[in-house]
């Protein structure tokens, strides 16, 4: 579980974070819905660790994280999986290297053997078993995301944080991700938090969907709950409407 | 004042100026102080894996092979006919090759090596990174619970500190064989002349001097290729000025560092 309370952030003289709270139950799929801009990727970065809060706390399973030490911190991260924005896939590396290297450098005892089955297995749990000698430069958007996502698998996390995994793809592709996304969650059993401004992505992933405005959660509902709400600030990012209460950046 | 400004106010407004840039400036060495901190403590607990040593040494220094060798062929031609030039009715020809093989050694080997993978080594780097910084690169392998210093910027700075002391060594070799060329075929000093210079006047204490050089030098440029790296923000107009930033840098503090280490070689360790 994740207890997120009272999370400030200020970047560029832009408070982007003010006082979020937000609990993420074990076993649940979180999207985290808002306009670009909004600190979607902030709010992400901060429960793996990769910023520190100006205030707040962040609890993974009851250990506070925030003013760990990064090797402590480390440790808490051997347990997420983060697929990024961009895939962020190591281009000076192939596609199995990229997937290999966190068995690699934290040496859990696997032998190469077991390793280069693993690379194999989770390569194609995405539907890409024969890209592994692949570079990351010859692969296409959804190829990329596919990639990203083996690599968060890599170490068996317990937590999976998704950046935005449908944006910048076209429907189908988009659909190919989510239904992944939905088959994986039911698999592995995992905890994961999606953020997205992709409303159908939402709907096809989420067992629960909150909406992020002003550096906090202003909604918090089930996908049928989201859908039929009277709320004007979700109602409006549903509609894809330029009037409302949420002022376009 | 044509802007309307006194004299006071401009002064005052270039102190606040130089006030805030004396400011970044302290705050860039802080935290450059931090990466080489971070750097050794790291170095201290486990050396950086062989295998991204060896591939890190590779590109630094195999492959800027041939760019030193013309270098430092061209650096020695030059030197000779210069010399020569210089000595025109005024020092006899026999001592052509020791002024070569003795600035050659001690400055314009190890400097000239420097300055030339400060540029093609140190663009790189920072280029490498600061790619990897822009795509979000570095933050997954912080995701994974992988130190980048440890990853990264360890196994580069080690290899050009190993690196930069043997592509010295080869600019100096080939530098004195540039000047021999000349010398024989151009100035007209006889090979054994040449040769003779060489022996008579070859002092240890000078090629030292150079390689301990070479060793800071390559600190330099692979600490800056890589801070500058890490630095970059804003996409490819970021990673343009981060490979900017670590050439400059890094040559200019090769050039400072260079009198420094010269002042405590020549005046107190070797004096
Ligand atoms: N490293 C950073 N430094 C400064 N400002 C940042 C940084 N990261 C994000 N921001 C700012 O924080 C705000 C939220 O960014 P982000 O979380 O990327 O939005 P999104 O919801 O689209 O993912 C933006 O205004 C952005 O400019
Ligand atoms: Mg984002």
């Amino acid at each position: 579980m994740i207890e997120i309370r009272g999370l400030k952030k200020r970047l560029s003289r832009k408070q982007v974070l003010d006082g979020l709270d937000l609990d993420v139950h074990t076993g649940e799929t979180l999207v985290v819905l808002g306009p670009s801009g909004t600190g979607k990727s902030v709010l992400l970065k901060h429960i793996i660790g990769l910023m520190a809060p100006d205030e707040g706390s962040i609890r993974i399973d009851g250990q506070e994280i925030v003013g760990l030490k990064e090797g402590a911190l480390n440790r808490v991260r051997r347990r997420f999986g983060m697929l990024f924005q961009g895939a962020a896939l190591f281009d000076s590396m192939t596609v199995g290297e990229n997937v290999s290297l966190a068995m690699l450098e934290h040496q859990n005892g696997m032998t190469p053997d077991e390793v280069g089955r693993r690379v194999r297995e989770r390569l194609e749990w995405v539907g890409l078993k024969d890209a592994g000698g692949m570079k990351p430069a010859s692969l296409s958007g959804g190829m990329r995301k596919r990639v990203g996502l083996a690599r968060a698998l890599a170490l068996d996390p317990e937590y999976i944080l998704y950046d935005e995994p449908t944006t910048g793809l076209d429907p189908i592709t988009a659909d190919v991700i989510n239904q992944l996304i939905r088959d994986l969650q039911k698999q592995l059993n995992v905890t994961s938090v999606a953020v997205t401004h992709d409303i159908t992505s939402a709907y096809t992933i989420a067992d629960r969907i909150v909406l992020l405005y002003d550096g906090r959660i202003v909604f918090s509902g089930t996908p049928d709950e989201t859908r039929g709400t009277r709320d004007p600030m979700v109602r409006q990012f549903i509609e894809g409407s330029s009037r409302g209460p949420i002022q376009p950046l | 004042m044509a802007n309307g400004l006194t004299g006071e106010e401009v002064a005052l407004r270039g102190f606040r100026f130089l006030r805030s840039r004396a400011g970044d400036a302290l705050a860039e060495i802080g935290r450059v102080s931090l990466l080489i901190g971070e750097m050794l403590q790291l170095l201290v607990r486990r050396l950086p894996a062989f295998r991204l040593l060896v591939q890190q040494m590779n590109a630094i220094g195999v492959d800027s092979l041939w760019l030193v060798i013309v270098v430092s062929l061209f650096t020695g031609a030059v030197a000779a006919v210069q010399a020569a030039y210089q000595f025109t009715a005024v020092v006899p020809l026999k001592f052509l090759s020791a002024v070569i093989m003795r600035s050659v050694v001690i400055e314009l080997g190890p400097v000239l090596t420097a300055l030339v993978i400060g540029g093609r080594v140190g663009a790189s780097i920072a280029a490498e990174l600061g790619t990897m910084k822009v795509t979000e690169q570095i933050d997954a392998l912080r995701a994974m619970g992988i130190n980048p210093v440890r990853y990264l910027v360890a196994p580069r700075v080690t290899a050009a500190i190993i690196m930069l002391p043997i592509l010295t060594i080869y600019a100096d070799a080939i530098a004195i064989f540039g000047g021999f060329v000349v010398a024989v075929n151009v100035v007209g000093v006889s090979a054994a002349t040449y040769m003779q210079g060489l022996r008579e006047y070859f002092y240890l204490k000078d090629v030292m001097s150079g390689i301990v050089k070479s060793l800071f030098f390559g600190g330099i440029i692979g600490t800056m290729g890589c801070y500058y790296g890490f630095q970059t923000e804003g996409g490819a107009e970021g990673v343009g000025k981060a490979t900017t930033g670590a050439v400059v840098t890094s040559c200019v503090l090769v050039l400072i560092l260079d009198y420094i280490l010269a002042s405590i070689l020549f005046r107190v360790v070797f004096a």
